[in-house]
């Protein structure tokens, strides 16, 4: 049987592409392997040339499959599996291009395209050391290709193709028929909680970061097979320096996402795999500070290579953790499908590289040059080794805590996370800032190998004076009110923070004293400003983390039920329920609940319009705005909601969407209860009672705005409840062309509707009530106060150009270049944390 | 540094490492009756939602208060009560973890995550016309 309207040719094309580049692969490895052993010119040049060969093929294979899956994807072509999968007619280019690292296949091709860029920097400026490195990035791509090919190996199969067609993968009826594309209408598209702009932009910056860990593998491997011990460091260090830029804020990135739109209510929950990629980041940044205290005094050659090799480690171990459904019951959002698929994949990365490597290191410790000779206390370098130790510490604490679904699958117990997840790493993390910040901070004004005392106090004695000062002014001014976990870790949150303060006033009074203002060699102090400015921001704005929607504190909260249990809860009620049209007092906000209105493009999206007013003793209105977060509702009811945020400098005000009413299409068939009532008398309804205060012609108030010619009259009518509130109702009627219109009054809280039906023969009047249990429109919220939020962003962005400044400075990057390139790192991440999605 | 030092500062970081994980207050996983019998402890409970008996919430009266009953492999039942918006998902979801500390006949929650059908493995071909002659 033929098929109808299949597009078979883009599938080809892209696999006879995977095979290539899967072949280019091993080629290419094989012949840089061989012309890393080859010292003699002439017999190496060949090898290399087959190497470079291979691997530009290998480099336009990754291209064309990619181009291959994106003309697929966008095209619509649903037999492919992958296209059913991760594209929908409704996306956007840029969720369509998101959608390509949704997937499994996707995220693995697009680490294999980042292999083969920095492959090709490593080709232009790596000389001597081109064989070697390229070897280890050919031998990673073989790895990675391997993830693309589908093929079976011992039974298990090894591999997903991305060109697998829909009818091969999926199981239906409709496969039977020849115009069974005729009944796919649309794809799933990618998923709704994933359509947003940081999908398209947190992936590759991350995977960037995670292949550029492979470079500096490579340089330690140059050294230990050519037994030049300390050569490669040079060299590497701009590549070290390049990974810990793009790592680090392709996790910071995420962590952005994550204070946007996912809604756990911060940037940082120390969900797994947050932690798993800032394991790998911390270590290696120990290995920068390892390669630096080498370079300036021979020293901790031997942690250089330790740290290195381990930061790869452990960033295959990020990618077992994340991808093979090991977390299942501790993450929210781990990657779940091809559990098998990926661990094997992962197994023979781990025995291909990091074992070989940890293999030749353990091998030729003993060869590997150290220095026999106490550091001095007061010499830099002692200092820098205790702070890489520091961080490689602090790294193996939080991934021996987040190995926890590993313990259980090795060891069968059956352990859970601990209650408070986020302050069994808080507690511990609190400490290594405290010790960071003041490292940081007086580490920069030492010398390598020794330093005067006096010199030391009399640069320090300011930083340390101006930072004691504003430590104190801002526990006077602003203090810090995270008191839940009792006065001990209060008390760590002031040292840390105060710690931090010192190491920013230290850190820019070094750029401004000892280095002149001379930026240039001034990365390091420029990336220490910047990390612990981050980490203060983190103390001040988490410690002040505020949730406004406290229900409370208004009027609305009625319990129910007693509680069971007898007791009370010292559980926060953090959610509010808003009625449409009525004002709610929420934390300083008055909130209104105004409207809502369906996105015209994405069918099953809605926006809520909310009103904020916040108004000072005198009645003024001090601040005005509208919030419009939003929600999918999915079929089955499913809910994903995308908060809105109002920014300010000083802080951010954020509220999302919890629950939604169901709209309910069924008509109103209650009828209404008239109550023949005189002035002063009173009525009843099932939750209390209502007194029909007056009746007026004419009237003129906050809801009607007749004239004397008008023929009006209005009920004012005072509604009790039995929770002792009150509301009132202006119910009224109009004549106009002999016809009466009737103006309802509703009391939404209660349920009623109130109606003035006209006037009886002995001069009564008509109120007609009408309780009606059908649902109200309405929605609950959450809303938070994020102060000083732009302090971590700000911090990520210095720290990121620190990193820039050091580079393009080891580099020996002409001047040009340099400023194109930190100019790039700074617009670009400005742009993107603090403009982009507002 | 000399070799030595190097070894005395790894066992002083082994010696911390060990405290620290030694801090860390793990939960268990526990089945209801095993949580019944641990009052007061926090545990994580692998259940599955009751689809026979009521859920409880009702966003206008209180959005802070949901109320379910669960049941476990062994087929033992409790109730639920969690402080905060219903998981939207809940009536779909193939099982549950709940977080919490058992209190009498009542589980007290403040964690729930929702194993759901997973995304692709259970979506069937969405046709306009489905096909009914097979």
């Amino acid at each position: 049987m033929t098929f109808e309207n299949e597009h078979l040719l883009p599938g080809q094309i892209g696999h006879f592409f995977v095979l290539l580049s899967f072949i280019t692969s091993i080629v290419a490895a094989i012949a840089y392997f061989t012309a890393s052993k080859i010292d003699l010119e002439n017999e190496k040049e060949p090898w290399l040339k087959i190497g470079r060969g291979a691997f530009f093929l290998q480099f336009l294979s990754i291209l064309v499959v990619f181009g291959c899956i994106y003309h697929i994807n966008s095209n619509h072509y649903f037999e492919y599996v992958y296209a059913y999968k991760h594209s929908s007619l409704e996306l956007e280019p840029k969720f369509l291009l998101a959608g390509i690292w949704e997937g499994q296949e996707g995220s693995f091709l697009l680490w294999s395209v980042w292999h083969c860029i920095l492959g090709v920097g490593v080709i232009l400026t790596a000389k001597k050391r081109e064989a070697p490195v390229m070897a280890i990035v050919n031998t990673a791509q073989f790895f990675l290709t391997i993830m693309l090919l589908g093929i079976y190996v011992f039974g298990e199969k090894i591999g997903s193709n991305p060109f697998a067609l829909t009818r091969n993968e999926l199981e239906g009826p409709i496969f039977a028929q020849a115009n069974y594309l005729s009944y796919i209408k649309d794809g799933i598209g990618l998923n709704v909680l994933l359509r947003n702009y940081w999908m398209v932009i947190h992936p590759p910056i991350l995977f960037l970061g995670f292949a550029s860990t492979l470079i500096p593998v490579g340089f330690a491997f140059s050294s230990l097979i050519s037994k030049d011990w300390g050569g490669w460091i040079k060299p590497v260090l701009p590549w070290t320096l390049l990974s810990c830029l793009t790592l680090g804020v392709g996790i910071m990135m995420g962590g952005k996402w994550a204070y946007e739109s996912l809604s756990f209510g911060g940037y940082w929950a120390w969900d797994p795999v947050e932690n798993a990629s800032l394991v790998p980041w911390l270590i290696l940044v120990s290995a920068l500070h390892c390669m630096a205290i080498f370079k300036a005094t021979g020293n901790a050659l031997r942690a250089t290579y330790f740290f290195t090799i381990l930061s790869y480690f452990f960033i295959l171990y990020s990618t077992f953790l994340t991808r093979t459904g090991i977390l299942g019951d501790t993450s929210v959002h781990s990657f779940t499908e091809a559990g098998m698929i990926v661990n094997i994949l992962i197994s023979m990365y781990v025995l291909g590289i990091t074992l070989p490597m940890f293999f030749l290191y353990f091998k030729n410790f003993r060869s590997i040059p150290s220095i026999q000779r106490e550091e001095n206390i007061s010499s830099r370098e002692f200092w820098m080794f205790i702070g890489s130790l520091i961080l490689f510490l602090s790294a193996i604490f939080i991934i021996a805590v987040t190995s926890l679904p590993v313990y259980n699958k090795l060891l069968g117990t059956n352990l859970a996370d601990p209650q408070d997840r986020e302050f069994t790493y808080n507690k511990v993390m609190v400490l290594v800032a405290v010790i960071l910040g003041l490292i940081t901070g007086f580490g920069q004004y030492l010398k390598y190998r020794n330093t005067g005392t006096k010199y030391l106090i009399s640069k320090l004695a300011w930083p340390l004076g101006i930072s004691i000062v504003l430590s104190v002014v801002l526990a006077i001014v602003y203090p810090i009110e995270y008191t839940t976990k009792g006065p001990g870790f209060l008390g760590a949150i002031y040292a840390a923070l105060f710690a931090c303060i010192f190491s920013v006033i230290a850190n820019a009074a070094y750029l401004k004293t000892v280095l002149k203002g001379n930026l240039k060699a001034g990365g390091g102090a420029i990336a220490h400003l910047g990390f612990t400015m981050m980490i203060a921001g983190m103390l001040i704005s988490s410690g002040n983390k505020e949730v406004i929607s406290d229900n409370r504190a208004t009027g609305l909260y009625i319990p129910f039920e007693k509680d069971p249990t007898g007791r009370f809860t010292e559980n926060p009620m953090e959610n509010l329920t808003l009625l449409k049209g009525v004002p709610t007092q929420m934390g300083r906000y008055t909130v209104t609940y105004l409207d809502d209105v369906e996105s015209p493009m994405e069918k099953t999206r809605t926006y809520y319009h909310l009103h904020f007013q916040r108004k000072d003793k005198d009645g003024n209105v001090d601040e005005d705005f509208m919030l419009t977060p939003d929600s999918y509702r999915m079929k089955d009811n499913n809910l994903s909601s995308n908060p809105d945020t109002r920014h300010y400098l000083t802080h951010d005000v954020f509220t999302y969407v919890s629950t939604i009413s169901i709209k309910n299409e069924e008509k109103d068939t209650t009828a209404f209860k008239i109550n023949e009532m005189a002035i002063g008398d009173s009525g009843y309804y099932a939750k209390g009672y209502f007194v029909l205060n007056d009746i007026v012609k004419n009237p003129t108030n906050s809801r009607f705005n007749f004239s004397p010619s008008d023929t009006a009259l209005m009920a004012d009518i005072t509604v009790y409840s039995n929770d002792s509130t009150s509301y009132k109702a202006y119910p009224a009627l109009t004549i106009s062309n002999q016809e009466i219109n009737f103006l309802d009054d509703t009391v939404v809280t209660q349920n009623i509707h109130l109606n003035l039906g006209g006037v009886t023969t002995d001069k009564k009047f008509k109120i007609g009530i009408k309780e009606s249990n059908k649902l109200t429109d309405f929605i609950t919220v959450k809303s938070y106060i994020f102060p000083n939020i732009n302090l971590v962003w700000a911090g990520l962005i210095i720290m990121a150009c620190g990193f820039a400044v050091s580079m393009v400075r080891r580099a020996k990057a002409s001047k040009l270049i340099s400023y194109i390139v930190i100019g790039f790192v700074l617009i670009s991440l400005i742009y993107m944390f603090l403009f982009a999605n507002t | 540094m000399k070799t030595s030092s190097i070894v005395i500062l790894v066992a002083i970081a082994a010696t911390i490492g060990a405290i620290l994980m030694y801090s860390v207050d793990f939960s268990t996983y526990d089945s209801i009756g095993s949580a019944q019998e641990k009052q007061g402890q926090y545990v994580h409970l692998i259940a599955k939602l009751d689809k026979s008996k009521p859920i409880q919430y009702d966003a206008l009266i209180d959005p802070n208060y949901l109320s379910f009953y669960a049941t476990d492999s062994l087929g033992a039942s409790t109730r639920v009560i969690y402080r905060d918006v219903k998981p939207p998902e809940l009536e779909q979801s193939e099982r549950v973890v709940l977080k919490g500390t058992m209190n009498g006949d009542v589980f007290e929650c403040d964690n729930i995550l929702l194993k759901c059908p997973s995304k692709y493995k259970d979506e069937k071909i969405q046709t306009e016309n489905p096909v009914t002659q097979y």
